[in-house]
């Protein structure tokens, strides 16, 4: 009888898989095999540790509670299958027992909490305003059945007469046989699929985006760029939307998504699952693609994937460590590649092939600036200079786009350039012979634009001697060292400015204020690179300063709105992403927001003007208040 | 459905400061960036969606120099299939009416509905190609189209008149249609997409193979010739409105209702 059942349930299991399998089969390939170590670690902290799920304290424990819970008493439920073939064997032995029940009463407690938060408390995140289903029903039901398990379990241990203990014994067990079938169908399957998801996650640093094909390395031999359908996707990121567990952590974190923009990029999981189910029917044909709905630019809009910009707090939020931003770039390629670029980033693109920056601007002009910054008389070796061909110095100075021309944003180069010059740093940059990092390019799917970029700052750098590359723009920071390749070490100014203090060569002043200063941490600088303490450190070198620290900081920070060709997208939405931020400031008590990135600057300085507060709180660069400092109080504004 | 779409590439002169080379009738030319003419990236665009509707081919044209080749690159990237570079020294200096000769030659004896320009061009704005080429031609012409589309051997038109008016027209085909901005919004043209057809041979005709004359076309055969190229003069100087924002908008009203604004 027990075997007829196991039987049967193993059989229809895997009827079930057969289909969800075979999608994964006919995906495009990745590479996640490979440092097992690593993978380990990951697995036994993300996975078994549950790392990630007290950021939701309630929710979080809850889930740790019934993940226990189920690790504990898969041990039970595996021998009490096994009983019928080997009687006796589910009696594992005294302390166990206790375990068990303890566990068991813990899980019954913690599916009655879950249930009571699904139905009752119902919080915000559970339900995506652009859902067209509930999932609170799904989420009911199997919390009713995970609670029949404990209940039929306990029965059978105290189950007043041998019938009762029968009856129970085969509903534990045909209810557990079901619940194994049930889980592929919904958001369930992350029972089966979180763990493995975790353990094949990358290991690739968050700021790298990966390569249009696994399978091909010549980018122009390629037949076809992007995802367009089902198939293109790799089989991790498939795996990654079967894991999606709808908890609505991603869209939570998402800045676009507290925008209202059109994004949520939970329902980027939902809507590719449905149509995977959909269209990898468990029973029935696999319908061919050109019978389908298109998957980009229908089901997901091009409106939800221009909205995003890249900023990772989806990724670091989700438990089940599902990513996003690859998945994003990867239909963006099939956009661009389709002639689907929104009409606002025409010109701003376009741009930046015929001038190396997207606004247009003179590419002769791109080293005007370095001529604002005060090198001091008779010290040739000190200061930036705008390095010809041939000409060496020790510190490349990389300006990018921004800072070479938003007049705002020189302000912040020539400042770092003060900085430079003071601390008799020998710096230069490449001047007109520099275009843009190309990094917006690349995350916006204009892989070929950014291969070009690349190739004639590489160029530039080649002709040129020097030792290390230092940055103002953390997205430069990020194409440098991840995209480019390059021998040198790459440094932001915020580690750039703590290494010169630990060299005691900023001689920093009180700023002889009583303002409250707060740092934002710029996504590319903090989640992407995990560059959280330098610019902290620097902050706090500031004799007398004090700071405050906002709710969402560190790998927490909240967007200011993306940069570079972010800047010329201007997306739908209700209350602009840099507003939000900047209201998030306030809460925190800060006067001045300090940051470390020309379009944080940008983004928070302009929400400062449009919600009136200019006079209320100052937007600062790090680079600008190190130079204040420099010049003591009397300098202060 | 065959059409063939005419493009130039023109000078992109934003954010460059304008100066007059030491002739004195051309511009210094060293920052500028070039591109397809936007009104004619616009024509493209129309070009292919009634490709895309319909069915049957479109081909570019361009008249100028080995360096003008690189708008029928990107009109082939947009998805074009096919192009002819109409180059010669002999061609060097054309007026309007030059050009049109170059083109109504390429296009004699073949066969086509549309033939699609756009209104004008962004450096010299004359706007004669188009109605030059359909005079010649004996074809019907409509200018400043908005919206076209083709139903058997008749197109319907929509297209501006004066006072924002706008009438839709009937046009026997083949006809030339000239086509404003905003018509369709042009695809975006990926590096990717040019790099494709970098190796596309695109055939160069000259004088000789037009059956053209060498004095009817370029400098030699200009009617219309350049004598002085100047920059506007500059302007009085802005006038910065000072007080509340009450003020200065009653400040800014009174202003333009003196002036002739309002």
């Amino acid at each position: 009888m027990q075997a007829l059942l196991l039987a049967a349930a193993l059989v229809a299991l895997s009827l079930i898989l057969r289909r969800r399998l075979g999608l994964l089969l006919a995906a495009a390939p990745e590479p996640r095999l490979g440092d097992f170590g690593k993978r380990l670690k990951r697995l036994l902290i993300i996975g078994f540790g549950q790392s990630r799920q007290p950021r939701y304290l309630v929710a979080g424990l809850v889930h740790i509670v019934l993940f226990a819970g189920f690790m504990l008493l898969s041990l039970r439920s595996m021998t009490l299958l096994a009983e019928p073939f080997s009687p006796g064997i589910s009696n594992i032995g005294e302390p166990y027992i206790f375990i068990r029940h303890m566990a068991a009463a813990l899980v019954l407690i913690g599916c009655a909490i879950a249930a009571w938060r699904r139905v009752v408390v119902k919080p915000a995140r559970y339900h995506d305003r652009n859902a067209t289903v509930s999932h609170t029903g799904e989420a009911v039901a199997i919390l009713s059945l995970i609670s029949f398990l404990m209940i039929a379990d306990a029965a059978f241990d105290f189950g007043e007469s041998e019938a009762i203990r029968k009856v129970a014994f085969w509903a534990h067990n045909s209810a557990l046989l079901f619940f194994l079938c049930l889980l592929p169908y919904g958001k369930h399957f992350h029972v089966i699929t979180a763990l493995p998801n975790v353990f094949l996650s990358s290991l690739k640093p968050s700021g790298v985006v990966k390569p249009p094909s696994y399978a091909e390395s010549d980018f122009d031999a390629l037949e076809s760029v992007g995802i367009s359908k089902l198939e293109d996707f790799t089989w991790k990121q498939l795996l990654d939307v079967y894991s999606c567990v709808d908890c609505g952590r991603c869209s939570d974190h998402c800045p676009a998504y507290a925008s209202k923009a059109p994004l949520s990029p939970r329902m980027l999981n939902i809507k590719t699952r449905d149509a995977a189910f959909e269209h990898y029917p468990i029973r029935g044909e696999i319908t061919p693609p050109e019978k389908r709905v298109d998957l980009v630019g229908e089901v997901i809009t091009g409106d939800e994937l221009w909205s995003c910009t890249t900023c990772g707090a989806c990724q670091e939020a989700c438990p089940v460590t599902i990513e996003y931003i690859d998945r994003i770039v990867d239909m963006r390629r099939f956009l661009i590649d389709d002639g689907n670029l929104p009409a606002t980033l025409q010109k701003p693109m376009a741009a930046l092939e015929k001038r190396g920056n997207p606004y247009g601007k003179m590419a002769r002009k791109r080293g005007d600036w370095v001529k604002e910054v005060d090198t001091p008389d008779g010290e040739a070796e000190s200061g930036v200079r705008v390095l010809k061909k041939g000409d060496e110095c020790d510190t490349l100075f990389f300006t990018d786009s921004c800072a070479a021309f938003d007049p705002r944003v020189q302000e912040t180069a020539i400042a770092f350039g003060n900085i430079l010059a003071q601390a008799g740093v020998d710096a230069g940059t490449l001047g007109k012979d520099e275009v843009d990092s190309g990094h917006e390019a690349r995350r916006f799917g204009e892989e070929g634009m950014f291969l070009a970029l690349r190739e004639q700052n590489l160029d530039a750098m080649e002709e040129r001697e020097f030792s290390q590359i230092v940055t103002t723009d953390p997205h430069a920071l990020n194409a440098l060292k991840n995209d480019y390749d390059l021998k040198q070490p790459v440094l932001h100014h915020s580690e750039y400015l703590a290494k010169l203090l630990s060299e005691g060569k900023l001689p920093l002043k009180p700023l002889g204020d009583n303002r409250r200063y707060t740092l934002h941490d710029p996504c590319y600088l903090g989640r992407h690179n995990n560059e959280y303490a330098a610019p902290r450190d620097v902050l706090n070198a500031i004799p007398g300063i004090e700071t405050v620290e906002m709710e969402r900081s560190r790998n927490r920070s909240f967007c200011c709105g993306g940069g570079s060709l972010n800047l010329f997208h201007e997306t739908e939405c209700e209350r602009r992403m840099g507003e939000i931020r900047l209201d998030m400031a306030s809460e925190s008590g800060a006067d001045v927001v300090v940051t470390a990135c020309p379009f944080c600057l940008s983004n928070l300085e302009d929400a400062a003007k449009t919600t009136g507060r200019e006079n209320e709180i100052e937007i600062i660069d790090l680079a600008e208040l190190v130079q204040r400092s420099l010049g003591g109080s009397k300098t202060t504004e | 459905m065959d059409i063939f779409v005419c493009v130039k590439r023109v000078a992109d002169t934003s954010e460059v400061d304008i100066e007059i080379d030491r002739t004195g009738l051309a511009l210094e030319e060293e920052d500028f960036s070039f591109d397809i003419n936007e009104w004619d990236n616009f024509a493209v665009e129309t070009a292919l969606q009634l490709k895309e509707k319909h069915g049957g081919t479109v081909t570019a044209l361009t008249v100028g120099s080995e360096d003008d080749e690189e708008v029928l690159r990107r009109a082939l990237a947009m998805g074009c299939d096919d192009a002819f570079h109409l180059s010669d020294d002999a061609f060097e200096g054309s007026d309007g009416w030059g050009i049109a000769q170059i083109l109504a030659a390429t296009l004699n004896g073949k066969s086509f509905d549309l033939l699609l320009f756009g209104t004008v061009s962004a450096d010299e704005g004359a706007g004669q190609v188009g109605g030059f080429v359909a005079g010649m031609m004996d074809l019907p012409l409509v200018s400043l189209a908005t919206a076209l589309d083709v139903d058997g051997n008749k197109a319907t038109v929509r297209h501006e008149v004066e006072n924002g008016l706008e009438r839709v027209l009937e046009v026997d085909l083949p006809a030339v249609v000239t086509v404003q901005t905003g018509i369709y919004e042009p695809r975006y043209v990926s590096i990717r997409g040019i790099r494709k057809v970098s190796s596309v041979e695109i055939p160069v005709q000259g004088v000789s193979d037009l059956g053209l004359e060498a004095s009817q076309v370029g400098a030699g055969g200009a009617r219309v010739k350049l004598e002085e190229l100047s920059l506007p003069p500059q302007g009085q100087g802005a006038q910065i409105l000072e007080g509340s924002d009450g003020e200065m908008i009653d400040k800014l009203i009174d202003l333009l209702q003196e002036n002739g604004g309002l």
